[in-house]
């Protein structure tokens, strides 16, 4: 690992900290939740930075994968096989699918360019999209799929009787722990990987592809591999997703508004760092929470004036989203992490 | 030198669907496949071209589109009378009004995104993916912005509406007439690329740019005439393509667009010829299937590509040495 | 002494993150041959890439009648009248012989007695006139990358190792062209390994070695001392010979 900035180790560590605190730092049920979805971001943006910033290639299929995870702990759930087992069943399903399906794609597509992959990518999750919705025996169409945990993971399960410093000890404090740290360990095995010699190998065929086939290694196998890891990975963190909303939906996990989320946690953070991606995950959630409610205030403060209102409504959120992402491709490549890296 | 196989995929897979339908559905089917095709094809040849000549893959090309589908619902709003008048010189001043519209508010829009978004990432493919997703994101807000969510309905001129008969099968006059403005467009396309010098520059761009330029040609330029044609047939193909269907939503063009990227691969990026097949071929597979099997309709589009790209790796017609 | 048509002095050029270019300074003379030798990787094709734009050189000049190109774009120089045969022809594959001549004409087309005196110069192009150039064998795609450059009037031509892979039957019928070139006094810039070739039509002579001039003189003077060619362009050459 390289040295980081002071500035930037400091906003890790105190990612971290939060995190590993939150229900005691931040009680309640909302903001709870909210920090596991920040848990369960990290995962899916370090996953995809793999691609995107270790590969240097554009998938739009990672929401696919995400649902693949998501709707293999949902069916087995929602079909009242309710146990430990069925989840991990499910997940695993999820994340060999998608390996398979991510590897068909690139064997597929890398032959050629790079670019078909991110197009095949396009067509390939909106198939995805449209199958979860048609087939509604199985995925429960547009409506989606609603179940229930095992009892340690329900909000009425007691593993304490008394709180834990005020917090009580019940099926929620798991069910987040749990996610949170296997959120932390496959951040640290995505660490791992990209610091092994074979994220040193992807590394080097991303700067300079011809060099490294001239120095003998099969860059399409490479490539191939990592997507598959990739893909995986976004499965498991869609099977946490499933886990934390206990509903598995095509907009929760397969639209194309999540895709452009994981786009700007990348982007915002900086590709090809992981750590970058993790803090993205963070500032996104949260402006999530805390700046679409913002902008419903200045929306209605403004509801008499003509054209603004129509830009600041709650629903253009992706406007400036999409704005705030081209600006940051064009100024600032490296995001967040490139930031410090310069000074 | 050129491959013939290619060539033969159109009427193999109109040969293959024939046993399976009667007579005048296979008829009728055909006609709507090969409609849908030169929409299609109006709406990729753009892309494919400018990626030919600058390496440029342009994401956000969906977004001219949407926006010349509402162009056109935004023109023929006032023209409601012309539109529903018997007479088809009123019709066709107002369909003419409106696809021209189409045609150049998309074309100024795509100079404004040339010079806006795409100059800067010139040769980087990672931040032109980057930077053109994140350019559509917006641009489909601001056409939601301005037009809303709600689906359009859009008419189609009174003297297309019917339909006639052919071979015991009942044709819709639009989709003839699809048929035949495609095959215009198409037409000249051909005749520029193939007759003048501009179209002559454009091939030997496609193939070679840095031995254009040796040769003297401001290949940046051309490409941004390209770009602009690019996108003004883009609007168009909207524009067609939402009378069609008779209702526009701000869903339009992200729909088109995953046709349109299986038509460019299909046809092998750069190649107006096998943009022209590919489309024909997509519009025919959605059709034929979309009667057979509803449900597979997209599936078997991205079948299709499949099958080919495990043929032939680079497309049906692979251009130049990249 | 001629007039130098095109100069470069100081010639500094990077290709990315590598340093290729350290400094090159040569020129060539209106109305004569130039040869410019060298191993393998020695930078001369970058050094013509420099001259045509291709790259952009990082620090120096490149005159060239009167004016400094160094910082201006493809286009522009080529405009200037300078045609360029790479080293890898350039020929357009899905384009037939007609076409690849006529894209280097101007907004007129062909000029007949131009296209008649290149017909006759590689009398197989005509053969081949409305065939795809994809289909031409090597050699011919050779000729066809020099008729292109010649089929307008030209200042000067910057050609890149044209006897490079093609068969020595062929290479005979090149020299005999470019000889006929030289004699109508074209200028003309020609890389190239074959020291034969360079002995029949170099006028004068520079000699490259790691992105630097080493030797500059009369061709003449070169030809007639083994132990200079030997010491400045190695086996490669001993090997032709
Ligand atoms: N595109 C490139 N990227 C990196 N290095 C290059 C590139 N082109 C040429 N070089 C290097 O520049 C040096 C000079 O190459 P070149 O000009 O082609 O030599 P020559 O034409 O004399 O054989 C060589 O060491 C070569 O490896
Ligand atoms: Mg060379």
């Amino acid at each position: 690992m390289t040295r980081q900035h002071p500035v930037l180790r400091l906003l890790l560590l105190s990612l971290f900290l939060a995190l590993a605190f939150a229900p005691f730092l931040f009680p309640g049920t909302k903001s709870v939740a909210t920090a596991s979805r920040i848990c369960i971001f990290i995962v899916l943006a370090a996953s995809y930075d793999i691609m995107l910033g270790y590969t240097g290639i554009v998938s739009f299929a990672h929401t696919m994968f995400f649902a693949f995870g998501a709707y293999g702990v949902a069916i087995p759930l929602s079909r009242g096989w309710i146990g430990w087992d069925a989840i991990l069943v499910g997940t695993i399903v999820g994340a060999a699918l998608a390996a398979l399906v991510s590897a068909a794609i690139a064997l597929l597509s890398l032959r050629v360019q790079k670019i078909f992959f991110s197009m095949i990518t396009l067509a390939v999750a909106s198939l995805a999209q449209i199958l979860a919705t048609q087939l509604r025996d199985i995925t429960g169409g547009e409506d989606g799929l609603t179940f229930s945990l095992p009892a340690e993971l329900q909000p009425s399960f007691r593993f304490l009787a008394d709180p834990i410093f005020g917090v009580r000890a019940d099926g929620r404090l798991i069910g987040y722990y749990l996610t949170a740290l296997i959120a932390l360990a496959l951040f640290l095995l995505m660490q791992r990987l990209v610091a092994s010699p074979f994220g040193t190998v992807l590394q080097a065929i991303r700067e300079n592809e011809f060099r490294a086939e001239a120095l003998g290694y099969r860059t399409i196998v490479y490539r191939t591999i990592a997507s598959a890891i990739s893909a995986a990975i976004a499965a498991v963190a869609g099977g946490l997703m499933a886990l934390l909303l206990r509903y598995v939906g095509p907009s929760a996990t397969l639209s194309f508004d999540v895709m452009t989320d994981i786009l700007l946690m990348v982007v915002i953070g900086g590709m090809g760092s992981l750590t970058g991606p993790a803090l993205g995950a963070a500032l996104v959630v949260l402006a999530h929470y805390y700046l679409q409610p913002f902008m419903q205030m200045g929306f209605d403060s403004l509801a008499d004036v003509r054209i603004l209102p129509a830009l600041i409504h709650p629903d253009r959120w992706l406007l400036w989203v999409g704005t705030l992402f081209v600006l940051i491709v064009h100024f600032f490549p490296a995001g967040i992490v490139g930031a410090f890296r310069k000074h | 030198m050129k491959p013939v196989a290619p060539y033969l995929l159109l009427p193999v897979i109109m040969l293959l669907a024939f046993p399976l339908m009667s007579g005048p559905s296979w008829i009728a089917l055909t006609v709507a496949g090969l409609a849908m095709g030169m929409m299609l094809f109006l709406m990729a040849s753009g892309l494919a071209l400018v990626f030919g000549l600058m390496d440029v893959l342009n994401f956000a090309h969906g977004g001219f589109i949407t926006l010349g589908a509402y162009i056109a619902v935004s023109v023929l709003a006032p023209l409601t009378g012309w539109v529903n008048a018997g007479s088809w010189e009123l019709n066709l001043m107002a369909r003419a009004a409106a696809m021209l519209a189409a045609a150049i508010v998309s074309g100024a829009a795509g100079l404004a995104f040339e010079a806006i978004v795409i100059r800067r990432v010139y040769g980087a493919h990672l931040q032109q993916v980057l930077i053109t997703v994140g350019g559509l994101i917006v641009a489909d807000q601001l056409i939601v912005a301005i037009w809303g969510t709600q689906p359009l309905p859009l008419q189609k001129p009174a003297v297309l509406r019917g339909s006639f008969q052919l071979g015991g099968a009942a044709i819709e006059t639009y989709r003839m007439a699809a048929v035949v403005l495609g095959l215009l467009v198409y037409a000249g396309m051909h005749f520029i690329l193939n007759r003048t010098r501009i179209g002559l520059v454009v091939r030997a761009g496609v193939e070679n740019r840095e031995m254009v330029e040796a040769l003297g040609y401001r290949i940046t330029r051309l490409f941004v005439g390209v770009f602009v044609a690019g996108s003004a047939l883009a609007g168009l193909g909207g524009a067609m393509w939402a009378q069609y269907q008779e209702t526009v939503t701000p869903a339009i063009g992200a729909e088109m667009m995953i046709l349109v990227f299986i038509v460019v691969i299909i046809g092998g990026l750069g190649s107006i010829g096998g943009c022209f097949t590919g489309a024909l071929l997509v519009g025919l597979t959605a059709n034929y299937i979309g009667f057979l099997a509803p449900k597979l309709a997209l599936g078997s589009n991205i079948a299709l590509m499949v099958l080919i790209l495990l043929w032939r790796p680079r497309g049906l017609f692979p251009v130049g040495g990249r | 002494m001629a007039d130098l048509l095109l100069t470069l002095s100081g010639v500094h050029t990077h290709i990315g993150p590598y340093h290729i270019l350290h400094g090159v300074d040569f020129a060539v003379p209106d109305g004569e041959v130039t040869m410019l030798l060298g191993r393998n990787g020695a930078g001369k094709t970058t050094t013509l890439r420099s001259i045509m734009g291709l790259w952009t050189p990082t620090a120096g000049q490149i005159r060239f009648a009167g004016q400094d190109i160094a910082a201006m774009a493809t286009p522009e120089i080529a405009r200037l009248g300078i045609a360029y045969v790479p080293e890898t022809m350039g020929i357009f594959t899905q384009l037939t012989v007609r076409e690849n001549l006529l894209l280097a004409t101007g907004p007129a087309g062909f000029k007949p007695h131009k296209l008649a005196e290149v017909l006759a110069l590689f009398p197989v192009i005509e053969l081949k006139f409305n065939q795809q150039a994809g289909g031409l064998s090597g050699g011919q795609k050779q000729m066809l990358a020099i008729a292109r450059a010649i089929i307008e009037d030209r200042r000067l031509l910057v050609i890149d190792e044209p006897t490079k892979g093609l068969a020595p039957g062929v290479i005979v019928q090149l020299i005999e062209g470019f000889q006929r070139l030289k004699a109508a006094r074209t200028t003309i810039l020609l890389v190239e390994q074959n020291f034969e070739m360079a002995r029949a039509l170099g006028d004068s002579v520079a000699v490259m070695e790691d992105g630097c001039i080493v030797h500059r003189g009369a061709m003449a003077d070169l030809a007639a001392d083994t132990a200079l060619q030997e010491h400045l362009l190695g086996l490669s050459l001993g090997a032709l010979q």
